[in-house]
């Protein structure tokens, strides 16, 4: 008798302790981390858009380049725009969503490259033949694409910034940040006036 | 955020009204905080407020632009299209874009219907906003490299928007809806592979392993804690009551793994899929 109920007094331990586990995870011990990893699974989506619009530009600068060579101004400026993104891409810290200086660093760097994209494209406007390469308009077109997948990612990456960035200032949240999250800091956030600018629009 | 740190800053002003009414106080603090938290809600995320469509089947002519005999027929071709390639493929007019812009909306409602599979992410929606003059071909995330940005465009601008200029929307969007199923049905064994690809994910089960481990180790740290409770108390408790309070706890955490909620009857909803933004627009 006395042997059985000890067993069961053992049988006993896990429950409790699973008890205790749920009753942690329903208090949202896990939700920092939790957020902590979607945000920043959604800030390597967004450096993984720009990148991938940082690797369309060469093409389309060639393409132009034989059409409108004339252009050299905004042809250069789009050249140089990009060379200083990807520079910046490249010497990004690995704490940059935590870090205002390197974070606004970032997106100077893209918004120029942005700037230049539309003038770019607004300077093609004048080329008829330009406008008319079948190769052209493919790489137009996967620039505008990419344009609104840059957009988009950014948007889910603010959504998720601010999911987490609440979490850490809220109740429940904000006693697992004082205590068990204490290195957690809030993430930079792109800019609304940027994220508002028209992307480069081409009219036929 | 700036309300949720005054009242952090309140708090520590009013110790002694606190301790008076530490109840009351706690409850208008997290009341203030859920009112925070609520605003920052409607502020940040606008392009919630959109008002979508109900995903009534595979044709959803909001604007009315189609006739009966067009809808049915588009409905059986994407349904045979889904049946070959597991692939959903959706058509949808809309009365108005409600303000935002095309490439805004296609990936909201993508996203809201869950349009493709879960996993694969094989969703495609042909959005056709009269109104506003504006089509769009939102491609999920899984089909962006059949169904590219370039290739999309071709379709808007060689077989849709033509017709469209002609006011013929059913012959616009019958041309579309066939272009896009022979780009996704092309190169048949490219999309085998893109449906071996990204396999649904299995129980691990190492990683059962390493949890159970986990659990006997606390387990002995309880031992050692809860071992100095008199023997006499937990006595009363029958058996059955605890070993079913611990089946239910497990089996409700290690179940992986979800079927995509789309059935192949009558009715039609998304599998879980998820859109990125690829895709192309044009407007006639």
């Amino acid at each position: 008798m006395s042997y059985a109920s000890s067993v069961l007094r053992l049988a006993r331990i896990p429950v409790l302790v699973a008890c205790l586990g749920l009753l942690l995870a329903g208090c949202g011990v896990n939700n920092i981390p939790s957020y902590d990893e979607a945000a920043k699974a959604k800030w390597s989506d967004v450096l993984n858009q720009y990148q991938r619009r940082a690797d369309l530009i060469p093409n389309l600068v060639e393409t132009v380049k034989g059409y409108a060579a004339q252009e050299r101004q905004v042809l250069e400026e789009v050249t140089n725009a990009r060379a200083r993104a990807t520079q910046v891409q490249v010497q990004i810290p690995p704490d940059i969503v935590n870090n205002p200086e390197a974070f606004k660093r970032f997106q100077e760097a893209q918004a120029q490259l942005t700037g230049a994209l539309g003038r770019l494209l607004a300077v093609s406007e004048r080329y008829p033949d330009l406008k008319s390469n079948q190769n052209f308009l493919a790489l137009q077109s996967q620039l505008e694409g990419t344009e609104n997948r840059i957009a988009v990612a950014r948007r889910d990456y603010i959504e998720a910034v601010r999911q987490y960035n609440t979490e850490l200032r809220t109740f429940p949240g904000i006693i697992w940040a004082s205590t068990l999250y204490k290195n957690n800091k809030p993430m930079e956030t792109f800019t609304v006036a940027e994220d508002v600018k028209t992307p480069p629009q081409v009219k036929f | 955020m700036a309300p949720q740190g005054g009242g952090g800053e309140m708090r520590g002003r009013h110790t002694a009204f606190y301790r008076e009414h530490g109840v009351l106080r706690l409850s208008a603090n997290l009341a203030a905080v859920a009112a925070a938290t609520s605003l920052a809600l409607l502020l940040l995320v606008p392009a919630l407020a959109l008002d979508f469509p109900v995903l009534t089947g595979r044709v959803v002519d909001d604007a009315g632009i189609l006739d009966a005999g067009t809808r049915a027929a588009l409905t059986q071709k994407l349904a045979e299209f889904e049946a070959k390639t597991s692939d959903q493929l959706v058509v949808v007019t809309l009365k108005s874009l409600q303000g935002t812009s095309v490439e805004d909306f296609g990936v909201e409602l993508g996203r809201h219907w869950q349009i493709g599979q879960k996993g694969k992410n094989n969703g495609v929606l042909l959005i056709v906003a009269p109104n506003e003059r504006k089509v769009r071909i939102e491609v999920g995330y899984g089909l962006e490299g059949a169904l590219t940005d370039a290739v999309s465009r071709l379709i808007i601008e060689n077989g849709i928007t033509p017709r469209f200029r002609a006011g013929d929307f059913a012959g616009g969007i019958t041309r579309g809806v066939d272009d896009i199923i022979s780009v996704l049905t092309g190169d048949a064994a490219e999309w085998q592979q893109r449906a071996a690809k990204r396999p649904e994910p299995t129980t691990r089960w190492d990683s059962i392993l390493v949890m159970l481990l986990v659990f006997f180790v606390f387990g002995f740290v309880f031992l050692t804690l809860v071992g100095t409770i008199p023997r006499n108390r937990g006595r009363g408790r029958s058996r059955d009551g605890w070993s079913s309070g611990w089946s239910s706890g497990s089996g409700s955490d290690w179940s992986s793994g979800s079927s995509g909620g789309f059935s192949d009857g009558g009715g039609f909803s998304g599998g879980g899929g998820s859109f990125g933004g690829g895709g192309s627009s044009g407007s006639w």
